[in-house]
Formats: C-alpha cells, structure tokens, sequence
C-alpha cells in the first residue's frame, strides 16, 4: 500500500498528491511517470510524477478527474492509501541547454511540464513558458512556474484570465520575435501538442511532445501503446513517453485514444450513480 | 513388481486409459471456468494399475526437471496422495500447475512403453489429481529447511523459472527476494494462461507456499527502473541474481492497419482479461471490446488462449488465421483439439496482408491471401509462399496478433556487460550462467518463447548453480571482494 501522505486541491477537477513511495522517490527522474492501481477491482493507470522528495520518500502527482479512476483518485484524502503504485516509468526527459527553450502546456498537461521546465533552467535555458487552459480557474502552476522561469505567459481559451486564445497564439508571437527559441517542450491534449509540432515544423525548432496513450502495464508488454513515429511502431512507455513532435502520427492517435471512450463513459456514470444511490442495472 | 499392484502385465494392459470428464463444449465456451475437472481417485487408483513399473522408465527420460514418476505412481497404489504428491515436489515444486499446463503428450507420455502399442498412463492426470487432493483436503506440510544461509539471492521476475529458483534456494537455506513489476506474482501464469486453463486460486495457493518457506516478493518492483542490477549487488547487498523476466515484449506483423482501434497484441489481450479482469468489466475497471466476428493471427498455445478467451467473451464466430497447415502448428494438440470443439474455425496457409478500417477507424476485415507449402526453410518446416490471386476479406470487428514475443529489454539495457543475442535474449551457458560473475538467466528470457516446464528446468538448474557458485564464494579468502571484482567485470 502507498499512502497518501498530502492533498492539495489546485482547481475544481484538478488535485495534487503527496504519496509514500521511497524507492520510486530515488530514481524518478523529469519526464518518468508511474502506473497506479487504487483498488482490487481498479484499472491501471499511468500518470505523470509531478515531483518528489527522495529524503522524504515521497512523490508527487497532479490529477485531473475526468473518468471513473481519476475521479475516483481525487475523492481519496491524505491518510488513504493507493493499492499499487508502479515506477519510475518511461525514459526521463533528455535535458540539454539549448540557449532559449519555451515550455508549453495545456491544461493538467501543466503539471507534467512543470518538474522538467524547472529541470531545463537547472540545465542553463533560457525557459519561457506558456500555460494554456480552458477558463480562469483551470490555469494552475502559474507562481511555481515564475519562480525559475524567465518568462510566463498564460492563456485562456474563453479570455476570463491573461490572453484569450490559444497556446499557438502565444507561441508564434515568441518565435516571431526575438526570442531565440530553439527547442520546445510541449504536454497537454494531443490536439494542442499537434497544433504546436504543425506551428514549430516550418521554424525547423526541435519540438518534444510527451503521448498520453492507452496503456495497461505500462512496462512494454502489452503494445497497447503503440504509436506511429516517422512512420516506425514506437511504444509510448518504453520508448517514449516524449517524441519528436514533428514525427509523430497524431491523427492515428487520437483516433486510437477514442477506442474505449463509450465504454469508459459506462464505468464511469455507473460509478456516479452508485455514489448517489441511483443504480440500475438497466443503464448498464 | 510391486506389492502394491497385483496385476500382471498382461492385466494391466487390457485397463483402457481413463478420461477425465470435463466441461461440454457448448457450455464452457460462455464460461470461464476450468475445462477438465481432473481424475477422482477412483479413475486415479486404476490409471494407476496401468503402469507397467518398468525398471528403467523411459518416462522420466521425458521429464525436464526430472520428476520420479514410478515413484509417486506406487504411492497412488497404496492409497497415500499426500506421499505421492510430495515425492513430484522433491522435483518440481509446482505440481497442480505442471499437472495443467506441460506438454505431456511430447514428454513424460510420448515416451511411456504403453504407448508404443497402445495408449501411455495419463501420468499428467495422476500429477493433477494428487495436487488437487492435497488441496482439497489441506494436506500441504512445508518442507524442513536443511541449513539457514546468510547469502541473499534476488530472484528478478516471478514467473514459473523464478518461483522455481525461488523455492530450490529457499529449501537449501538462502535468504531469497523476488522483484515482480505486475501487481500480482505468477508471470505468464498469471497475465497469459487463461482461467479456464490454470485457474489463478491454484497460482495464489501455489505462491503462498512458497512464501511459506520464507521468500519474500516484492510485487510493482521493476528491476532496470525501481532498482537496477548493480544497485541490486551493491546496495541491497545481494550475492547472485537469477534473471527471469520472461519474453513479455509482443511483435506486429508490420502490416497496415495495425494501429487500428480493434487490434490487440495477444500480450494486451489476455492480460486485460488475465491479470485486469476485464471479462468482468464494468464490475472491474478494465475495459475490453470483442467484436461479433473476432480472428487471431498464429498457431501457438498463445493464439489458442487468445482465440478461446474471444469465444468466451462472446465472439459468435472466431477463427484462428495460421500462414502454414495443421502439422506445423506449435500448440499442443490438445488445446487445438479443444478449440475446435469450442466452435473456433481454423484458417490454415492464411496469411493476413492488411487490416481494413470502418469509418470509425474501428477494423472491420482483414485482407488474406493463401499460401502453399513449399521446401523446407531454415527451421525445417515447409515455406510458406503465397498463391498469387489468392486474395479474400475475412470480415471481422478484433483482431489479435499472436505470432511471438521477445523479451522485455529494460534489463538488458541498464545492465553493462550482459552479453545479449540478436534475438534479444540473454546468453547463457548450459548451467544459465551469464556473461557476467553471479548473474544467471532462464526461462524465456533466455529461451525466447518456451514452455512453463523448460522455464522450471532452467530455474531448477539455475538454483544449483546459484548454490555453487556461492559455495565457491565462501570459501575463496575474502569472499566479499572476490564477489565485488567478478561482478564488475564482463
């Protein structure tokens, strides 16, 4: 068992952890994300590690509640404990010191971006970061992120917070301007982290994107994470999670990604309406 | 002869070979519930009059981890199931799994006098049964430790060639750790072999058992992330190591369509189901989709799992897509036999070219052509080479790709000096012996894609020379630093 050792909430949906976790606490490395299991009869998920505390023997991870697990995680406190936690997984970030990077994320994809935008100054960069989110109050990281970072500029899709627009918008501005970006680092849905590979591709700047696939054991064995990379089969948890954006299939992707959402529809309304005592088994 | 069977020979050949009864096809096929329900001990006891107690049994030859089976037969005879079964255990430590999943047919059995003429003794039957009984009626006594050990010894991996190794240094005295990175012990027991074939409160009693003689296992541990082998030596303070990670890495035919949704790795299939329960999906939260119309690509034990497992999720028609015909099939007879009773429609010299998608980018057919055997090829069966023309669309809505797997490898690439070969296994020598001191491999890791009972071999044998190889430790002067430079270098 992994206890909860701390919970913060950062925004409606969105929850920080602090979890016992001292042997995946010593090896995680930015970009390494682990494979979670709350219960007997849960699923495995992967998420990304947030931070951690090797001394403390914790990790940390930012969730967003968006299916059955998810909202199932942010309903646990500090004191509960997480069944299985798995890691560190994946290959770490390559962090190198490009001169000027710009660091993108989009919505709890933030959260993932955060421990390697910090990683990149500690490496030398220049690191101007972009948070992109829905509305006002899903913009979450923006004072850890002006701790270290040269620049913050953040965006709302509905103008309720800083620019309305996209991501893009900001980022075409930068690299326009006289910013001498040369690498971006890009997590959030794949729609945005594809709008950020098309923008950069004629700019020639090296774009990594980390893929949030399907995944059942996280650890190479199922493939069920197989994504087309320069037209080769990669697996986004051995070989990945991060690729070169610009090589990355994400038509096939987000297609692939939709295999199960009516399913994951089902698992989670059951699951709401066995919280508000209004279950049948008809629904099903 | 023995006292306890008085028949003669010749009566003891006139007793045809017992069945076992098991479940109809019609009905198994929507359940997952074990196929044959074993021997009872009266079908037990006359299979066992059966063996004509040859004074050199040609049976044994047939065993890889050379199990005494005129011995434990004769304990049958007299009554005793509990002696019986703990004389299979001083040879192989899991005998209600090797009762259910080895090969008999091409081992133990293929090889008994009986069968020359007529039919051999169901010596797989007897080993369940008298596992089963043991079970049943909580006869089950851990076995004395001779002599406790200090040395500790990391067992990475715990599938059948690790719990075997496991339970091997754990009876000689060793302190014993074992790294799983699933959640649940067991390995392709656990994630591949479905329940209607080994059921997994067997595998848990199993595993109990060997905790029972003091292995400690540490389950979502993965050695390469968690920790890594050297981390294992210098800083865990392990003496030798026993590689066992298994071939968990599936491949792809490298045809389109392949990333379509619907198409699934056997690996992913039979874990959803296997280890995550899907087939109880919603109840559990592993989601799994089966279409009316399901085809898996192979002719191995895997593909018969996975072909099996569709039916039993529902699939109405499911068929089982092999590029060469029925002698060249890997799988055992018996689960091909099984198959075909359960409705699964074999497709042989089919060979799949590409896989169809809907307008939901869902599958929905794949492209076949046939195929004709030609002159053997490097691995002595016929080529299989396409009949131009040949071209067909076989409608369906899964398709699963169970043509191999290779090994997982983390290990090997976080570990220097680990000698790997092209195929990706680790190389060993004939006492699984890496190319580093104190390192050894086995089972498909080694193997590439073998069967459970080769994987206990390899344990078994890795176990002994673990003990070896730590008694040569001990006494050499300074046993620590002589670990410490034979352990760094290649």
């Amino acid at each position: 068992m992994y206890p909860i050792t701390e919970k913060h909430v950062l925004a409606p949906t969105i929850t920080r952890f602090v979890i016992q976790a001292p042997f995946i606490a010593r090896k995680r490395k930015a970009g390494n994300f682990v494979m979670l299991r709350l219960h007997g009869t849960g699923e495995r998920i992967p998420l990304t590690i947030a931070d951690s505390d090797s001394s403390r023997g914790t990790i940390t991870i930012i969730v967003q509640a968006v299916g059955k697990t998810t909202k199932e995680l942010c309903a646990m406190n500090a004191g509960d404990a997480i069944l299985d936690v798995v890691g560190p997984l994946g290959n770490p970030t390559p962090i190198e010191n490009h001169g000027v990077v710009a660091c993108v994320g989009g919505g709890v994809g933030t959260a993932e971006l955060y421990p390697i935008a910090r990683t990149l100054k500690e490496a030398g960069n220049t690191v101007h970061t972009i948070i992109g989110a829905r509305t006002r109050e899903l913009v979450i990281l923006e004072p850890e992120m002006r701790e270290f970072s040269d620049g913050v500029y953040v965006t709302t899709d509905d103008g309720s917070y800083a620019r309305k627009g996209f991501v893009t918008d900001q980022l075409k501005e930068l690299l326009d301007g006289p910013s001498g970006i040369k690498a971006v680092y890009a997590i959030g849905p794949l729609p945005m982290m594809k709008a950020v590979s098309n923008l950069t591709r004629p700019y020639g700047v090296t774009t990594l994107v980390s893929l949030n696939t399907i995944m059942v054991d996280g650890t190479g064995m199922c493939g069920g994470c197989r994504v087309t990379v320069g037209g080769q089969m990669r697996f986004a948890c051995v070989d990945g999670p991060e690729f070169d954006g610009h090589q990355v299939d994400f038509d096939e992707l987000m297609m692939r990604n939709r295999t199960y959402t009516d399913l994951e529809k089902l698992s989670d309304e059951r699951h709401l309406c066995r919280l508000t005592g209004d279950y049948r088994e008809a629904q099903a | 002869m023995s006292k306890a069977n008085p028949l003669k020979p010749s009566e003891r050949m006139k007793i045809p070979r017992q069945e076992a009864s098991e479940q109809s096809a019609d009905e198994r096929s929507h359940n997952f519930l074990e196929v044959s329900f074993g021997f009872d001990d009266e079908r037990s006891i006359i299979e066992a009059k059966r063996c004509l107690e040859c004074k050199e049994p040609l049976c044994m030859d047939g065993c890889p981890v050379g199990i005494d089976i005129p011995g434990f037969i004769t304990f049958i005879l007299q009554g005793d199931y509990a002696g019986a079964v703990n004389k299979i255990r001083e040879a192989n430590y899991l005998p209600a799994i090797c009762g259910r999943v080895c090969p008999q047919e091409t081992q133990c059995e293929e090889l008994c006098v009986l069968g020359k003429k007529l039919t051999p003794v169901a010596i797989g039957k007897l080993e369940r049964f008298v596992a089963d009984f043991e079970m049943r009626h909580d006869l089950f006594k851990s076995p004395a430790i001779s002599k406790k050990r200090e040395e500790k010894v990391a067992i990475v991996g715990s599938g059948p060639a690790g719990l075997t190794c496991a339970a091997e240094l754990a009876k000689m005295g060793y302190q014993v750790t074992i790294f799983e990175a699933l959640h649940a012990v067991g390995g392709v027991l656990r994630y591949g072999i479905p329940e209607f074939r080994l059921p997994k409160d067997i595998l848990d009693i199993e595993t109990e058992r060997i905790k029972a003689l003091g292995v400690q296992i540490y389950t979502n541990f993965v050695i390469g992330r968690t920790a890594t082998i050297d981390e294992l030596f210098d800083e865990w303070g392990f003496k030798s190591i026993f590689l066992a990670t298994g071939a968990g890495t599936p491949t792809f035919m490298g045809i389109p369509g392949e990333n379509l949704s619907g198409v699934y790795s056997a690996n992913e299939f039979l874990t959803r189901v296997n280890l995550m329960g899907a087939f109880r999906f919603p109840d559990n939260d592993t989601p799994i989709r089966i279409g009316k119309e399901v085809a898996v690509i192979g002719g191995g034990n895997t593909a018969m799992d996975a072909v099996r497992t569709a039916r039993r999720l529902g699939a109405e028609k499911a068929y089982l897509i092999y590029r060469r015909s029925r002698e060249e099939m890997p799988a055992r007879v018996e689960e091909i036999h099984h198959a075909e009773q359960e409705g699964v429609q074999l497709m042989l010299l089919t060979n799949p070219t590409k896989v169809l998608a809907d307008a939901n980018n869902w599958v929905c057919g794949v492209e076949c052509q046939r195929m004709e055997l030609a002159e053997p090829d490097e691995s002595g069966r016929r080529k299989p080479v396409a009949v131009k023309g040949s071209e067909f669309v076989l409608p369906i809505q899964t398709l699963i790709e169970a043509i191999g797997q290779k090994p997982n490898p983390i290990i090997q690439a976080t570990t220097p000096g680990l000698e790997t070969s092209k195929r990706g296994t680790i190389v060993t020598n004939d006492v699984q012996q890496t190319s580093r001191a104190g390192i050894f491999a086995g089972g498909d890791l080694a193997r590439g894609g073998a069967t459970v009972i080769l994987a206990m071999r390899d344990g078994k044998n890795a176990a002994a020379a673990i003990h070896r190889y730590l008694a040569e430790q001990s006494a050499a002067v300074g046993s620590d630093d002589v670990t410490r430079t034979a352990s760094s270098g290649t």
